[in-house]
């Protein structure tokens, strides 16, 4: 056996150890229950105010409490999936009584003031009517953030590992950054809608401009902070000053840089929302204000989950990334 | 357990020759001496200790001859020519082993091949350099993921892959157990043997410096000069009690003032 192998060998699993893993998960009866209850609850309570898609609303609800319930019957032919669906079981449980107070604060006995509070089936109406312009929205937002993003952490990058490197670079370019650096990227904006041609090229700008200062300051950091026998030893072993850089600086760095470009992330999501609001006039924070303006509070909270959505899965790729790139590392923070 | 071969070339170890060299070190506006006006030589392929009590500057020196630093005074001259920079051909095994974390075994060991755009053609060379230090099978291991002995050899086994004709160890069996460090020892003194490369061991073991040695040079308290030398005219393999290596330990105690 290779010492490799012997290394990857994984724990055995306490199930398949202790006792046979369980034919039926008892578990997953009861959430695909909750979840029934609450579909009998929409279904057969009256609405107490005017409210489409209750229908819709049940039947999905009773869709996923059927699905639930087969899967913890079937749960020994699911494997892997199975063991997540699992460990999703407690939350599974605890979402259709969410849902359902939810129900009954809003549409069933209107205990939460009306407009400002939507009901379930409010939001399902949004996204079953106004689907094509909320998922244009989407799709401008993610544009305008993903060209943004890019951009900034392209060029913080290079910036950061030239200030880190070069004394030259760090004597011109650290005053710049520390004066101009911390100001927040949204101060730019009236600037930017001056100088740039389209509002689409300066709101593209100001999420570059918000990623690329973390961007910069964490790789610089990184940089700066590499133990000099790296470069010591690389050195003896006949590596040019190119090398230094790519194979010892930067990869030794890296652990910052990822710091970096999630700073930077969360810094370009609220830059993008005020940019569209009062920029392009397009995206979903374009999509928030204009809902409400018109006083449509279930579009507003449509918008919200969507842009939830669309942030917590970009940061779920960049960890997903970072943990590829820094597999040697052990212990980092889990999303 | 021996699989490499290494070429032995026809001037395979380098001259080494340091002139008056002295070393001090600026720690806030005052200067602090390391090595006072050193002279020493050693011979294409001979093998030489250096020991001396710690803080001396024994691993200054062996920054100097690595081409990592400069003396303030003096000259460091390998086969002739003064040392600017550091060089393949020369290389220095670090008192802490300070691997790449984000690279494997192999890919740390390959390092100096890769560096010098060999990784190609002769990346065999990494695999024979891992299975000399015995770490056969952990090629695919990450740093962390060894204990400091293995860590050590690695270190050592990144810097024999270079081939290198001058070979500075700083105490690279420090850290290993007592068991592995006699394997290693043997294990050195093949390498040293079959390669031809001149050899310069820094290290705090009178033992071992009588073991692997044919020269050792002692040093005083810092700023380091030499305050004397022992030649070790015995054949390898040695004998730990060989009576001639008994009388010559007893004699590095004294200069070392550690035995009255
Ligand atoms: N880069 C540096 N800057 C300032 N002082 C240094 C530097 N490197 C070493 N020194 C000083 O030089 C002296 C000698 O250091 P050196 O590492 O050469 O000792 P050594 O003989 O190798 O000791 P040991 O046996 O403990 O490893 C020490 O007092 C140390 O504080
Ligand atoms: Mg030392």
């Amino acid at each position: 056996m290779s010492a490799s192998t012997a290394l990857n060998a994984p724990l055995p699993a306490t199930g398949a150890a202790g006792r046979p893993a369980a034919r039926l998960w008892a578990g997953g009866l009861l959430a695909g229950a909750a979840w029934i209850g609450a579909a009998l609850l929409i279904a057969l309570l009256p609405d107490a105010i005017e409210v489409g898609r209750t229908t819709e609303l049940a039947a999905s609800a009773g869709l996923i409490g059927l699905a639930l319930a087969l899967g913890s019957l079937a749960m020994p032919l699911l494997g892997a999936a199975g063991a997540r669906l699992r460990r999703a079981g407690p939350w599974l449980t605890v979402l259709p009584l969410a849902l359902a107070a939810w129900e009954l604060a809003t549409a069933k006995f209107a205990l939460l003031p009306l407009p400002f509070f939507a009901s379930p089936q409010g939001l399902l109406e949004v996204y079953l009517e106004d689907w094509p312009r909320l998922g244009e929205s989407t799709l401008r937002s993610l544009w305008l953030l993903l060209t943004g993003y890019l951009l900034g952490a392209a060029a913080g990058f290079v910036a950061g590992v030239a200030l880190g490197w070069s004394r030259a670079v760090g004597y011109w370019v650290h005053p710049v950054l520390r004066l101009l650096g911390p100001l927040p990227a949204t101060a730019w904006l009236p600037v930017a809608f001056f100088v740039f041609p389209t509002s689409g090229s300066a709101s593209t700008f100001l999420v570059a401009l918000a990623t690329w200062f973390p961007v910069t300051v964490l790789t610089w950091s990184g940089v700066s902070g590499v133990n000099k026998a790296y470069y010591d030893i690389a050195r003896t072993l006949g590596a040019s000053p190119t090398f230094l850089v790519l194979k010892v600086a930067v990869p030794a760095a890296l652990p910052q840089v990822f710091v970096g470009l999630f700073m930077g992330l969360g810094a370009s999501f609220s830059v993008l929302v005020v940019a569209e609001m009062l920029g392009v006039k397009a995206g979903l924070g374009w999509y928030l204000q204009w809902a409400q303006g018109w006083a449509a509070y279930a579009n507003m909270y449509a918008a919200l989950l969507v842009m939830a959505v669309m942030c917590s899965s970009l940061v779920t790729l960049l960890f997903k990334g970072r943990d590829r790139l820094l597999a040697w590392q052990k212990g980092t923070v889990r999303w | 357990m021996v699989s490499v071969a290494l070429q032995a070339t026809a001037a395979a170890g380098m001259a080494v020759d340091i002139r008056g060299v002295s070393h001090a070190f600026d720690l806030e506006g005052r200067l602090l001496p390391v090595l006072d006006g050193i002279d020493l030589q050693a011979a294409p392929g001979e093998f030489v200790a250096l020991l001396g009590p710690s803080g001396c500057g024994k691993s200054t020196l062996l920054r100097l001859l690595a081409g990592l630093d400069q003396p303030s005074e003096g000259a460091v001259l390998g086969d002739g020519a003064p040392i600017t920079r550091p060089d393949p051909s020369r290389v220095l095994v670090f008192q802490d082993p300070t691997l790449y974390p984000w690279r494997t075994v192999r890919a740390n060991v390959a390092l100096g091949l890769e560096a010098r755009g060999l990784l190609k053609r002769q990346g065999h060379r990494a695999q024979q350099a891992i299975d000399t230090v015995g770490l056969t099978g952990f090629e695919q291991a990450y740093p962390h993921q060894l204990s400091g002995g293995m860590a050590q050899r690695v270190a050592l086994a990144r810097a024999l892959v270079n081939d290198p004709r001058l070979m500075l160890l700083d105490e690279p069996l420090g850290k290993l157990d007592s068991l592995t460090r006699l394997a290693m020892q043997g294990e050195l003194v093949r390498l040293w043997q079959r390669s031809g490369m001149t050899a310069l061991l820094v290290t705090h073991d009178v033992e071992e410096a009588l073991m692997l040695a044919q020269r050792v040079v002692i040093f005083g308290p810092r700023p380091a000069r030499i305050v004397g030398e022992l030649v070790v005219d015995r054949p390898h393999p040695r004998h730990r009690d060989d009576p001639h290596l008994i009388a010559l330990r007893r004699e590095a105690l004294a200069l070392l003032g550690l035995s009255g």
